[in-house]
């Protein structure tokens, strides 16, 4: 999963607490994939480390987390490179999108068709390996190339889906003249109007 | 030279309020022996796209050059003896004539071009053959099912030495492995030196060709093609 990159989003729209960027993540994956503390404060200890975010330390003694320029391009990066099949665990494609809808540096329609091609891109591979497969009569090896090929499938009938949908809620919007699409949660609040 | 090519090709259907633009300024180069899928949501111009292809359509706007001919050009002669010389099309709907059996279906083009009528069903059970037929080429129409006639269709479209086979959804009421066998078929008819130009919905068909176009508001929004292919189709880019 993308935590990191995910709370670099969060950040982007305002400095925040470690543990607000833990409910803010879980609200904005409808609490899909629930985060321990521990993991949110030991992420941004290596974003800190590598230059991503810098912190501050509040009135309370508390400290407050802010998005760098470097993290800022780290997140365009993100949105710009589609997931990677064989290796990362495909909710990472999920997350992309749902923090996509909420990041101005993203445009949701070019996430989804990037992946798209990526998608036709292995499984145009997948279906040379399986004529291969074929021409060879390797029975086991062409039943998991079908796997793959499915998988694979699935995911793209998942991105049209996702497309559709995207469409038909930025048509309603321009409708009521509303601005485009954000996650269902409110957007994170800068830390000083919290405090106040 | 490819051997289809459509130059800024538009087409708008109706005026002023009804206006609908389904097809708008799209390039496309289609060389002999490639496979050539288009993707895209419904009313994305796909089918508009092969019609005007293959000459069922005319464009609005710019040109569509088979075998650098433009069909423009071509009397209403020509463009039939043109497109029934050199494009096959498996297009959902087209009927198998009732009183021939299967494989008389399949010969019937062979025939129309002057091969003798037992060379044109020896073709015929061949073709048959290769998408799993063989055991009812003598039926009639009439006693196939709806995915038996379908490839049956698809067997008479690309008999003989046909230059373009133009496919829409052609694999519509196949099972899995039905479908991969009309694919395969697609494929080795490329091998042979012929384009062929796909539509479909299905991305696991799709990826037989050797080149994706995606179609969006009747523009071409992106391509894909597989790494390792040729590198002049490794760059998807956006053709505007």
């Amino acid at each position: 999963m993308s935590v990191r990159q995910s709370l670099l989003v969060l950040l982007d729209a305002g400095p925040m607490h470690g543990y607000g960027l833990k409910t803010e993540f879980e609200a904005a994956t409808g609490d899909v994939w629930p985060l321990n503390v521990g993991q949110v404060y030991t992420t941004l200890a290596r974003l800190e480390r590598d230059g991503l975010v810098s912190t501050e330390t509040d009135t309370d003694g508390q400290k407050v987390y802010a998005v760098t320029e470097a993290g800022r391009d780290e997140v365009r990066r993100w949105f710009e490179t589609p997931v990677a099949r064989e290796v990362a665990p495909r909710q990472e494609l999920a997350i992309k999108l749902v923090f996509a809808m909420r990041s101005p540096s993203a445009d949701v329609a070019d996430v989804v068709q990037r992946q798209r091609v990526a998608t036709m891109r292995s499984l145009q591979e997948v279906t040379r390996l399986k004529a291969d497969a074929e021409a060879d009569g390797d029975l086991a090896w062409l039943l998991m190339l079908d796997a793959l090929v499915f998988q694979a499938e699935a995911e793209a009938r998942w991105l049209d889906m996702c497309e559709a949908r995207l469409a038909r809620e930025l048509g309603e919007r321009r409708e009521r003249g509303t601005p485009p699409p954000r996650a269902d949660t409110p957007a994170p609040q800068p830390i000083a109007e919290r405090s106040s | 030279m490819p051997i289809l090519e459509m130059d800024r090709a538009g087409r708008v259907f109706g005026s002023r309020e009804a206006r609908v633009v389904a097809l708008d300024d799209v390039s496309l180069r289609v060389e002999h022996g490639e496979f050539l899928a288009i993707m895209g949501p419904s009313g994305s111009g796909k089918s508009t796209l092969l019609h005007l292809a293959g000459g069922l359509d005319r464009p609005t706007s710019g040109r569509v050059l088979l075998n650098g001919r433009d069909l423009a050009s071509l009397s209403a002669a020509e463009l039939t003896l043109a497109l029934r010389r050199q494009v096959g099309f498996v297009f959902q709907g087209l009927n198998l004539l009732p009183t021939l059996t299967a494989a008389e279906n399949v010969a019937l083009p062979l025939e129309l071009d002057g091969v003798r009528p037992r060379a044109a069903m020896s073709s015929a059970t061949g073709l048959l053959e290769s998408v799993g037929l063989r055991s009812v080429a003598n039926r009639f129409p009439g006693r196939l099912s709806g995915g038996e006639r379908q490839r049956v269709a698809i067997a008479r479209a690309v008999v003989g030495g046909r230059a373009v086979l133009l496919a829409d959804e052609p694999t519509g009421a196949l099972d899995s492995i039905s479908g991969e066998a009309v694919m395969n078929l697609l494929r080795q008819r490329c091998a042979a030196g012929c384009a062929v130009v796909l539509v479909t919905h299905d991305m696991r068909h799709a990826a037989w060709a050797d080149r994706v176009v995606f179609l969006r508001d009747g523009r071409v929004a992106d391509e894909a093609a597989p790494p390792g292919g040729p590198e002049c189709l490794l760059q998807p880019g956006r053709v505007s």
